[in-house]
């Protein structure tokens, strides 16, 4: 995703701590935002390890949330770098106190013979849905964490999976903590 | 009143009181063009290649507190500019650039002398803007204006499709920019600079740091008032000379990788250091981790708070104009009867006096060769101080830095961040224009001038009698010292055959131009020159081809691991 492999290699040999960040931000909805946004990241050799995007109730305004990961003295450039783009209107670190973080997984499984009702049953187990319907395959919709989700791939027999898809992290702040402008 | 996109750009330039627009026609830009020629209060200055637009737009903004404004077209015209950009952009220049599109409809299309623009040039703009309808083109330009100039400065560039300078539209210039994204500090936090008062006023071994950002924010009045009460030494950075006049006795000169020894000592040893408008980048302090093994306590005042903790962990940052954070600064001052501890600061002194006796500027002045930072002496001699100087990127632009003493902001003219040879002509162009009457010098070496040489003849048509110093020493001398310094004498690539005798091709171009060979025809040659007031006096001094600029540290050291001279090696 945007390079972040072998940039993620990079600074893991600069810099020794490395925490996951959860940053959350709004920025006027035009075109171009977003590859402000990513070509930030990728021009001063910053990790993405997932973004997400989409208009807020107020159409003029977008919400993003990344995930990334470094030091403290990256992660306080990357909040001051965001901010100091001209279409973002705030930043916030998500990861500084509570917070919800929600991503969605859709897993396209080979679902035949005992592995339909085994199938079926681990999908109920971890909460998801059966959203597709075929003679030989399911679609299992599945929300939670990132750490939800991995358990979820690493719990059922990798050969039957056809596909997966994951929207990357949603994240909000808990109670009183609003971002809005 | 109903009018065409091309005419709102030309109104909308009106509006912002342009007087000179640097630009090159072309396809997309005809309806501007065209618009442009059917009045004269926006004067355009045609240059020879959109680059040179693009620096003498920077020069001409760098030498007033105006906005630089450039016009190019689609596709080469752009690209062509991007080196100017991004020079602007890495010197924090306010320009705004406007340039054509291919017609809407073709965007995407992989039509005639189209780029995508706003993409390629993203990384290197303050902001940008495609405009996609004729009505945003006047609140689009005025937006950029007000970008480019506060905050922290840099170019804006407006890119506009063919179709939209010919649809029509009410016209109307906004009077006031909101944007709820964008509000920059500008008064700075009151505890901080209380507190950043109580540090320097404790401090034993003071120093001050200062860079462009003083020059930028009009604030070396308030610098030169603060450090002469506190008595404190002061630096500059390449970018922040003349914000502290370099005559005055508390100036210990340049510092950093070509820095004075008094300077990158001072800096180095102190225990209380005032950064303003300035961000500790790598010719400046060498390596961040050698910086840090000396205690000190660090106050950083900037307008970005990006500059601030991004390479060295400071102490008290205050985020805000340096003009208005040093103006606090002085009031406090006079407010309260507290001062420095004269004991401390006078042993400091003693300090910073015996390293300055180590005259790590001296060379010797020979018969027989002319030695290049002779040549920048006298000029400084000549001119008495007060020129404009633009430079190029090489050993020229740091012997100017070294030996011409400015004490004066926005009179010393160089892309010190990008460090784009081909700068210093078009700039100079642009310096002229701002400040006519004035004395403008170009000092240049063989290689950068002949990046943009063929502005001589924008030169010609605009009659601009700027003074080109050409410090010819046959090498590309800075390459040619780090090969000789570092790998071993293996000068690849860095001798240039066959150049151009540069007084016939300036004579080519119509100006008035000498070679000069000898030291003892400097001294003439330069009075002769700026006594020539309306007429571009190309000088090519033939100087010593193996003269190094020192002092020097080597790039990564730290700022105490100096080479002093040749005898050092």
């Amino acid at each position: 995703m945007l390079d972040a492999h072998w940039l993620r290699g990079l600074m893991v040999s600069k810099q020794k701590i490395h925490m996951r960040h959860v940053i959350s931000l709004l920025i006027e909805n035009e075109s171009g935002a977003l590859s402000r946004v990513s070509g930030l990241f990728s021009a001063r050799g910053y990790n993405i390890e997932s973004l997400t995007v989409a208009p807020t109730e107020d159409a003029s305004l977008s919400r993003m949330t990344i995930v990334t990961s470094g030091s403290d003295d990256i992660v306080e450039q990357i909040t001051k770098q965001l901010n100091k783009l001209v279409e973002v209107v705030k930043v916030v670190d998500l990861s500084e106190s509570a917070h919800i973080e929600r991503e969605l997984m859709l897993v396209k499984v080979r679902a035949t013979g005992k592995d339909r009702e085994e199938m079926k049953r681990m999908a109920d187990i971890f909460r998801g849905r059966i959203i597709d319907v075929t003679d030989t395959s399911y679609i299992i919709e599945l929300t939670g964490t990132q750490a939800k989700l991995d358990s979820f791939v690493g719990a059922i027999d990798a050969g039957l999976i056809l596909e997966t898809v994951r929207s990357g992290i949603c994240g909000v702040g808990r109670g009183d903590r609003v971002l809005k402008v | 009143m109903v009018i065409t996109g091309a005419e709102i750009v030309i109104r909308s330039l009106q509006e912002e009181k342009v007087d000179y627009l640097f630009g090159y026609p072309g396809g997309a830009v005809l309806y501007i063009y065209d618009e442009l020629f059917k009045q004269d209060k926006v004067r355009h200055v045609l240059v020879r290649h959109e680059q040179a637009a693009i620096h003498a737009a920077d020069g001409y903004a760098r030498s007033t507190e105006k906005v630089g404004v450039a016009l190019v077209t689609s596709g080469p015209g752009a690209t062509n500019a991007v080196t100017g950009i991004a020079t602007a952009y890495c010197d924090s220049i306010p320009m705004v650039i406007i340039s054509g599109q291919v017609p809407s409809s073709a965007i995407g299309q992989d039509a005639f002398q189209e780029v995508d623009t706003v993409g390629i040039t993203r990384p290197c703009v303050k902001h940008n803007f495609l405009v996609r309808d004729v009505r945003d083109i006047a609140p689009t330009i005025k937006k950029a204006f007000y970008l480019a100039k506060s905050g922290r400065p840099g170019p804006v560039l407006v890119d506009i499709p063919k179709d939209i300078t010919a649809q029509k539209c009410e016209f109307e210039y906004p009077q006031t920019v909101a944007m709820r994204s964008y509000s920059p500090v500008v008064k700075g936090h009151h505890g901080q600079i209380k507190k950043a008062l109580q540090l320097l006023l404790e401090a034993k071994r003071p120093m001050v740091y200062a860079g462009g950002g003083v020059v930028l924010g009009d604030a070396a009045d308030k610098l030169t008032a603060l450090v002469r009460k506190l008595g404190f030494p002061c630096t500059n950075t390449l970018m922040g000379l003349g914000g502290y006049p370099a005559t005055d006795r508390q100036f210990v000169g340049m510092l950093g990788m070509h820095g004075n020894y008094e300077a990158n000592m001072g800096m180095h040893y102190c225990d209380v250091l005032l950064a303003v408008g300035a961000r500790f980048d790598d010719r400046v302090i060498g390596s961040p981790a050698h910086f840090a093994s000396e205690p000190r306590k660090i106050i950083h005042i900037d307008i970005d708070p990006s500059s601030i903790s991004k390479r060295v962990k400071v102490d008290v940052p205050i985020v805000g104009d340096v003009g208005e954070v040093l103006g606090e600064l002085l009031a406090l001052l006079d407010s309260t009867s507290d001062r420095p501890d004269q004991e401390a600061l006078g042993g400091w002194w003693k300090q910073v006096e015996e390293w300055r006796r180590r005259d790590c500027l001296k060379f010797n002045q020979g018969t027989d060769v002319i030695k290049p930072q002779y040549v920048v002496q006298k000029l400084w001699e000549v001119t008495g101080g007060d020129a404009f100087v633009t430079s190029d990127v090489g050993q020229h632009q740091m012997w100017a830095a070294q030996y011409y003493k400015f004490d004066k902001p926005r009179r010393w003219v160089n892309s010190g961040g990008l460090g784009t040879m081909g700068f210093g002509l078009p700039a100079a162009m642009g310096v002229q224009l701002a400040h006519p009457g004035s004395p403008v010098a170009c000092i240049t070496g063989e290689g950068s001038v002949q990046m943009n040489i063929q502005e001589l003849s924008t030169c010609k048509q605009f009659r601009l009698p700027i003074k080109v110093i050409l410090l010819n020493n046959g090498y590309l001398g800075m390459v040619r010292q780090w090969q000789e310094l570092f790998h071993g004498n293996r000068y690849s690539e860095s001798y240039m055959d066959a150049l151009p005798d540069f007084a016939k091709l300036a004579e080519a171009y119509g100006h008035v131009a000498l070679r000069v060979q000898k030291p003892g025809d400097v001294e003439d040659a330069l009075r002769e020159a700026f006594k020539r007031k309306n007429d571009l006096v190309f000088l090519d001094f033939q100087v010593d081809p193996t003269e190094n600029v020192y002092p020097m540290v080597q790039g990564g050291k730290g700022l105490t691991d100096m080479i002093l001279s040749a005898e050092d090696l």
